[in-house]
């Protein structure tokens, strides 16, 4: 760390300038794919879902500047939230989903 | 000058102002840590959403019937450019030392933000006088409290950045007033994540579904 550059006005104005740009490319395709229907049903609906996943790393790592050199455990703590958050919505929808079956 | 250490999440302050960021850690992690049980909440309400919207309609509208695409894209857009906006002050508050730049963005970022709060409240009145009201199906009350919990979060940062711009105004750029705006930076950010979320699996899933 000690013999790197100190940062500078350029690099972090990049920072943002990257983040927004990716931000707007990725939102604008989301709603591309389902304005012009393009792709089959299924398959639309899986581009939609990583389009959102990629843009939530391009907020976390360009405006969020969440990385693997912060010194505390910023991304231990975002990784640990997201298996929770996992967790409890994938079970929650696998069991209603499953209920609703069970009741038609 | 050497490059200091990485503290928190956002923008560090680092070599710009050596005081204030080694003061920044404790508060800026306790406030991510309190981000991080946000999102749960946001979590649980995205679940109730997800099977309430499928299984929960009730003979009434479907998602179909009351989105209005174009209109989520104008709030995704504001919102989108009000977290540039923020960057920018952010970066106004680590590297120019007059206030002019740093009020500029966050009042740029207040408008925009304002925007789309007041877009929200037109779809909800524009969805109300169609009758898709909150008690017509669990699939409504599910997604007005998912949305207007989202709209809630981001009126509560306008009044934070009010409060922050008469802080400036009074206080200067003390270290308690710019770490105070490095919270509000993490929440605005969060927030924007948080849409993210709901224009893809609310909106768009609602609509391609």
């Amino acid at each position: 760390m000690t013999d790197e550059h100190v940062e500078t006005y350029a690099q972090d104005f990049r920072s943002y300038c990257i983040g927004g740009l990716l931000a707007l490319v990725l939102t604008g395709l989301a709603f591309g794919l389902v304005i012009f229907e393009i792709l089959p049903h299924f398959e639309r609906l899986l581009a939609l879902a990583v389009l959102a996943i990629a843009q939530i790393i391009v907020h976390f790592r360009y405006f969020l500047h969440i990385g693997w050199h912060s010194h505390r455990d910023d991304l231990q703590l975002v990784l640990f939230t997201s298996l929770i958050l996992f967790l409890m919505v994938g079970g929650t929808i696998w069991i209603l989903f499953n209920l609703h079956e069970r009741m038609m | 000058m050497k490059r200091q250490p990485v503290l928190h999440p956002g923008l560090n302050l680092g070599s710009a102002d050596e005081y204030s960021h080694a003061q920044s850690e404790p508060v800026i992690f306790g406030f991510w840590v309190f981000l991080m049980a946000d999102l749960v909440l946001f979590a649980i309400l995205f679940a109730t959403y997800a099977s309430m919207s499928v299984q929960g309609q009730a003979g009434g509208p479907s998602p179909t019937d009351v989105f209005d695409l174009p209109s989520a894209f104008i709030e995704t857009m504001l919102l989108l450019s009000s977290s540039i906006t923020f960057g920018m002050a952010s970066l106004a508050l680590k590297y120019k030392a007059d206030r002019l730049h740093l009020v500029f963005w966050l009042v740029l970022t207040f408008c925009l933000g304002a925007g789309f709060i007041a877009m929200e409240v037109r779809d909800f009145w524009i969805m109300t006088q169609q009758g898709a009201v909150p008690q017509r199906s669990g699939f409504l009350s599910a997604f007005y409290m998912l949305v207007a919990t989202h709209g809630i979060h981001v009126t509560a940062g306008l009044c934070w950045m009010i409060v922050m711009l008469v802080q400036l105004w009074l206080l200067g750029r003390t270290t308690e007033v710019k770490l105070r705006l490095m919270r509000l930076a993490l929440f605005w950010h969060m927030l924007d994540i948080v849409w993210v979320c709901i224009f893809t699996f609310v909106y768009l899933f609602g609509v391609a579904l």
